[in-house]
């Protein structure tokens, strides 16, 4: 018989940067409606994109997808964006808190932001995915994921558009799962309900 | 116990012992955040844990006051959210210019830029000595700052083209001086900003308001001293006043809420209705 709620998780958080948006595209795109965890998501992108990325997304995914509002109570089949030039933070009540404190290795919104405060509020119950970047934002936030034993997921760097984040990410972490870009969501989709 | 939890209980003991000991209450904070900056301060204080930090920090001013020049400091930028700027002045400006006088609060003003920005923009659309800004903030330190009104040389080309953004009508440089590697506010814009120290989570109101402006500063705040916050500049804003918050800040769901009307669409812009009576 089948399950409504799956019990090992409760949230995913993901980091993409350059290369992005199409990754984003694929792997969002492949979730449906009934996906039965949220999703948060740091995504580098220009300032001036304002909610333009979610409405794109939400266009094409069967997952519903916003930008992150503050107060918001994170619901499963949904995905968050964190908004341009805010932090996007989880409080451990699992609701989402912004903030415009400097930017952390040169990037606001920065993953390892959003990984750090989702690990104090979901532990073990996390799946963290870093994806194709350049930089190394992601790699202490998947660590601190993998310390509070959560489950850690890298796109592996061979098919990513930009290799470094999720090289970094790999070097700090060895994650438990390095997928090709396509493998991403169908793991994700097995993963949540367990 | 892993450090990570003995860290987020570390943090909770100090922030009741603070509050009990020196009134300022920070237990109402977004913890996420605080988080953070409790980290980044330990981290260049020279503590080995928090405990320790605590038991000098209970004991000495000086020690907690460095604590609070730690978990207090906010950042901005000159016309900053340029759109915002442009609303205020196409959509505020005029019923401000409807008074013979005005009077606007600008609550958590860190190091002065927004201050400068709106009085700037105040006195390009002919309101230069018919108002007064009191500017406010929690941290001293940043106050000290926004009095003196010298910022870094280097940013005041991204604050140019904000202002350009934000309609303005004059050049910028004729805002400051530049001296060495700094740009000095010019002298008659510093004396319609009243620069003083305020807590929003203790303190009470300042007087009767025309605009109330206060942004990305409640985001940081849990839902309860968000209300009071808000409850605080409803007391003091005047019927037609406006509220202005940050562009991802919204009264959608408080309690002040029906009151209130947004004036320029996802500019969080509100205004105060003139009621019943």
């Amino acid at each position: 018989m089948a399950r409504n709620r799956p019990e090992r998780f409760r949230a995913v958080v993901a980091g993409v940067s350059t290369g992005g948006v199409e990754a984003l595209k694929l792997v969002l795109g492949a979730l449906s409606k009934d996906f039965p965890l949220p999703v948060m998501v740091v995504a580098h992108i220009s300032q001036e994109a304002d909610n333009g990325l979610a409405l794109l997304l939400d266009d094409l995914c069967g997952i519903r997808v916003k930008e992150a509002d503050e107060l918001e109570e994170v619901a499963a089949g949904t995905v968050y964006l964190a908004p341009p030039n805010y932090h996007l933070q989880v409080e451990r009540d699992a609701t989402l808190s912004l903030s415009v404190d400097p930017p952390v290795r040169f990037a606001r919104p920065s993953v390892d932001v959003l990984f750090e405060s989702a690990a104090d509020a979901f532990g073990p119950a996390l799946i963290g995915v870093v994806m194709t970047g350049a930089g190394s934002d992601g790699s202490n936030g998947l660590k601190r994921i993998k310390e509070a034993g959560g489950v850690t997921v890298v796109q592996d760097p061979a098919t990513a558009e930009a290799a470094s984040m999720p090289k970094s990410a790999i070097e700090t972490v060895s994650p438990d799962y390095i997928v090709q870009l396509s493998g991403i969501a169908p793991l994700l989709v097995r993963l949540a309900w367990l | 116990m892993p450090d990570e939890e003995l860290f987020d209980i570390e943090m909770r003991l100090l922030l009741h012992g603070v509050r009990q000991v020196y009134g300022y209450d920070f237990t109402d904070y977004s913890e996420a955040s605080i988080k953070r900056r409790i980290t980044q301060w330990l981290a260049s204080s020279g503590y080995a844990n928090l405990s320790h930090a605590q038991a000098v920090i209970l004991r000495d001013q000086a020690a907690f006051e460095s604590l609070l020049r730690g978990i207090t400091v906010n950042v901005s930028d000159m016309f900053r959210d340029p759109a915002f700027f442009r609303a205020i002045r196409e959509q505020v400006v005029p019923h401000l210019k409807t008074y013979p006088f005005v009077k606007i609060w600008h609550a958590g003003c860190a190091s002065g830029e927004e201050a400068y920005s709106l009085a700037i923009l105040l006195e390009e659309e002919g309101l230069k000595g018919h108002f007064r800004m009191y500017a406010t903030d929690i941290n001293n330190e940043v106050l000290q700052k926004a009095r003196e009104g010298i910022y870094p040389l280097k940013e005041m080309q991204r604050y140019t083209k904000n202002y350009q953004s934000a309609g303005g009508r004059g050049s910028f440089s004729d805002y400051y001086s530049a001296r060495y590697d700094h740009a000095i506010m010019m002298k008659s814009l510093r004396e319609q900003i009243v620069f003083a120290s305020h807590n929003l989570a203790t303190d009470a109101d300042f007087g009767e308001m025309h605009l109330i402006l206060c942004r990305n500063v409640l985001i940081y705040f849990k839902p309860t001293l968000k209300e009071r916050v808000l409850r605080l500049f409803d007391s003091c804003l005047l019927p037609g006043g406006f509220l202005c918050l940050g562009l991802k800040e919204t009264l959608d769901g408080r309690r002040i809420a029906p009151d209130y009307g947004e004036v320029a669409q996802r500019m969080r812009i509100y205004r105060k209705s003139y009621g019943q009576e």
